[in-house]
């Protein structure tokens, strides 16, 4: 993993590193009136952004993100988050044709549209199918996952793990989320930088994956975001608190 | 006596020897539909020239402004299919300023005058408005077959236009096109009664459509063998509209999925029984794409005819990577596969291990974005050397790479003829051993003794272009990015390549030096592009004074004049050979030395 993305910086987000020439700000038009990708890149993906390189330099835009982030209080900010500025984009690169491009940006926005909507109406049909988005921190796309499709978590935790598999998910994957029951357990994979699995539920609070039974765990999620494990501490006492209630 | 052959008499009078060998002559050229061998035949004399002339059918020109309108119709009196290409292709990746050119007005013009029985047309990267379709409309009587290929300017007007006169027409193909929603229901303009029609092909199309009217087409078509619709014809709409043509062979899929505003009366998992059906039915299905908004839980639909695949294209469809494997694995006759990156390095490998017969195969990235790593990488190019040895064509974006698994691929498939790679990273050297990518390239160059087409990218030095130089013999087509150290990268190449017809180069720290080094060359090749290299106004200056036949353009993107010792350079550069003198259309930001 790269320490870099999490190391904290002083200074404005904004420092955009020296870039070539020809670099177009992504904030103006295309010259031809079109939107080059640079700006719906930006704009449309609600997304935590990756850093770019040009010239060997490393503009570290991950790490100002993840700086805001924890200033506004890492649980639920996920659609608060105030976007970076709008990272600078080479014209024309990589030579993918822009209509193409422009198709599968609105084929993500579509998919982050559907979710928008205030408390998320959770696409059923008749199958009685159960999907909801999912997200992971670092990563540059959403996915969705109908939960009807596993029945427990060891089952959604592969898929999970499947989906995102060229980025490190940690010992999510090959623990499953029955370990999270356990509290010291819990407090260990969360002090550590692992990914940790968590969720919105119908309350619109944010909860660890695993604390209730699967079957309640599916009626009551909105959506899921995998965090990084040192952001997740927070959510433990509330987690631990929501158990206590309920036995 | 009456011993002589029919074919020595021409209305009972003997033909001379001449006039025999003539016809003679023609019924040869029958067997040289080739372009190229015409043109050899072509330049044996005048005699000969003549009878191409007359003979030829079909005439294809790659560069609008190589040559006139007049002075093709003057050479070529009895043309049936014209194919003719306009901006060069870095066009598609909004390196070309609007409003440049290649207009298809003064072509249509002119075509309309001089061969109204003609019957096809193709138009590449050309400005094509609602009144050259008009036009083609009324004047060519039997006009059977048009393709506009990444082409724009016209909308859904023209096209109903197309629809409604052209009553010979067997085929319409939209591709990779920017059509505008001149809200005209297009579709209906298709005359009522059963129609000609073997290829319709509308994905690109971003605009409403009148799904009636297309059903009702479709089943007055009994000759369609090919459908590409577009993203507003739903799932539910697509099955039917396959009940009606079991007999395609090529199929469109449109969205792929439910339409938000139109509900499907079918539960889904009904839906999903139906098209599968409906694809088990489709008996001659070998080639699918669409997919536009794909929802994952009907892709295993397609499963019944999957086996007879021979092209697949789902380079719009999200789909997780054990999605992609349950269909590929289904695959074994796949010759042509399209896909996004999300399938990964898994997907790849799942590739290799059925598709033994894959010829091209095209990966494109979900995410532009330059990063440290992506969902595919060295690992599946790796897989897809060692599984897929027929490969004859690759195009590959990735993250990053290895001069391994390059040089495996150079050596595992020899039968390339296209290599095309783009580590989305710019500068990236070989992740493993942090060396540039030379040897990789190099290997390319030197083992595929069939290679035509070369992109590169990724940390390249003047070596990567000294291979390329030494190696390339017939390479035809090089696009060169953000690559090498010095003059004599390009220098190689231009001294190297004696085949070369298409050089394309950005940002790259090639000036005049590698510039006057192609000077022998540059009447030879269709075009040279270099933007955003060390290029000064003053070599180019040269080039065009010093070449005859040769076209420079040179254009600057800032307006605002830069001060300084840049303020020379060139922006980008286009340089085209020419039958004709500087074109009279050239827009202001155009300089024409």
């Amino acid at each position: 993993m790269n320490f870099e993305e999490t190391e904290l910086r002083l200074g404005l987000p904004g420092n955009i590193s020296k870039l070539k020439s020809n670099i177009v700000n992504s904030g103006a038009t295309n010259v031809n009136g079109k939107r080059g990708f640079a700006e719906a890149a930006n704009v449309d993906l609600k997304l935590n952004l990756v850093s770019s390189k040009g010239d060997g330099e490393i503009v570290d835009q991950a790490a100002e993100s993840e700086e805001i982030k924890n200033l506004l209080g890492g649980a639920g900010s996920t659609d608060s988050v105030v976007k970076p500025p709008a990272k600078a984009q080479v014209v024309g690169w990589p030579p993918v044709r822009s209509s193409y491009r422009k198709n599968i940006i609105s084929l993500q926005k579509a998919a982050t549209k559907k979710g928008d909507e205030e408390n998320e109406k959770v696409m059923s049909s008749p199958m009685g199918a159960t999907f909801v988005k999912v997200s992971l921190d670092g990563a540059p796309y959403l996915r969705k996952v109908d939960l009807k499709m596993y029945k427990s978590y060891q089952e959604l935790s592969d898929a999970l793990g499947n989906m995102f598999n060229s980025f490190t998910i940690g010992n999510c994957g090959s623990q499953g989320m029955m370990d999270f029951m356990n509290e010291s357990r819990l407090m260990d994979l969360l002090n550590n930088s692992d990914y940790v699995p968590t969720y919105e539920d119908k309350d619109g609070d944010w909860m660890l994956v695993g604390d209730v039974p699967w079957e309640m765990f599916v009626g009551s999620c909105k959506r899921l975001r995998i965090m990084k494990g040192a952001e997740a501490i927070g959510l433990a006492p509330r987690a631990m608190e929501k158990c206590k209630n309920r036995t | 006596m009456s011993d002589l052959t029919p074919t020595t008499l021409r209305n009972n009078v003997p033909l001379s020897p001449d006039e025999v060998l003539e016809i003679a002559l023609e019924s040869v050229l029958e067997f040289l539909p080739c372009q190229r061998d015409r043109n050899a035949f072509s330049l044996v004399n005048k005699s000969w020239n003549r009878i191409e002339a007359e003979t030829r059918f079909e005439v294809v020109i790659g560069n609008c402004y190589s040559i006139s309108p007049q002075r093709v119709v003057n050479r070529f009196k009895a043309i049936k299919s014209v194919v003719l290409k306009g901006k060069p292709r870095f066009a598609d990746f909004s390196l070309l300023p609007p409003d440049w050119g290649a207009r298809f007005s003064p072509w249509v013009v002119v075509l309309s005058g001089a061969y109204r029985g003609l019957e096809k047309l193709c138009l590449k990267r050309m400005y094509v408005s609602n009144d050259d379709l008009v036009v083609v409309a009324n004047t060519f009587v039997g006009f059977k077959e048009i393709r506009l290929v990444c082409c724009e300017g016209f909308g859904t007007s023209g096209l109903a236009v197309l629809a409604g006169k052209c009553r010979q027409l067997r085929v319409l193909e939209l591709i990779e096109d920017e059509v505008a929603d001149d809200e005209e229901d297009w579709i209906s303009f298709f005359p009522g009664g059963a129609t000609c029609l073997e290829s319709l092909m509308f994905d690109c199309v971003e605009c409403p459509l009148n799904f009636n009217a297309l059903e009702k087409l479709v089943a007055r078509s009994p000759s369609l063998k090919k459908l590409r619709v577009n993203r507003y014809v739903s799932l539910g709409q697509l099955r039917h509209l396959m009940i009606i043509a079991p007999q395609l062979t090529h199929l469109g899929t449109g969205s792929y999925g439910p339409l938000e505003d139109l509900e499907d009366p079918l539960p889904a998992n009904e839906l999903r029984d139906h098209v599968s059906s409906a694809f088990a039915a489709s008996k001659s299905l070998v080639c699918l794409s669409g997919f536009r908004e794909i929802v994952p839980y009907f892709l295993p639909a397609v499963y019944p005819v999957c086996a007879n695949l021979t092209s697949l294209n789902l380079s719009y469809a999200n789909i997780l990577v054990e999605e992609f494997k349950q269909v590929i694995s289904h695959c074994h006759k796949l010759q042509i596969l399209w896909v996004l990156d999300l399938i990964s390095d898994g997907g790849l490998v799942a590739v290799a291990a059925t598709c033994k017969d894959l010829q091209e195969l095209r990966v494109f990235p979900m995410d532009t974005i330059e990063d440290n790593a992506g969902p595919v990488s060295d690992v599946g190019l790796h897989a897809i050397a060692e599984g897929c040895k027929k490969l004859q064509s690759i195009l590959f974006f990735c993250q990053q790479m290895t001069n391994a698994a390059v040089i495996s691929m150079s050596i595992n498939c020899p039968d390339l003829i296209v290599f095309r790679l783009c580590i989305i990273g710019r500068y990236r050297p070989d992740h493993s051993t942090g060396e540039p990518m030379d040897e990789g390239f190099g290997a390319i160059v030197k083992n595929c003794k069939k290679l035509t087409r070369l992109a590169v990218s990724g940390l390249l030095t003047d070596r990567a272009f000294s291979y390329i130089g030494q190696y390339g013999k017939l390479l035809r087509t090089l696009s060169v990015a953000f690559a090498g150290d010095s003059d004599m990268g390009l220098t190689y190449v231009l001294e190297g390549c004696p085949k070369l017809e298409k050089l394309e180069i950005r940002d790259s720290p090639f000036g005049d030096i590698a510039l006057r080094s192609g000077m022998h060359q540059y009447h030879n090749m269709r075009f040279l592009w270099m933007s955003t290299c060390k290029v000064t106004r003053q070599g180019c200056r040269e080039i065009a004074r010093q070449i005859p036949g040769v076209i420079v353009e040179i254009f600057n993107w800032n307006q605002v004049g830069e001060e300084g010792e840049n303020s020379d350079l060139v922006d980008t550069l286009y340089m085209y050979r020419s039958l004709e003198g500087p074109r009279a259309d050239a827009p202001r930001f155009v300089n024409i030395l």
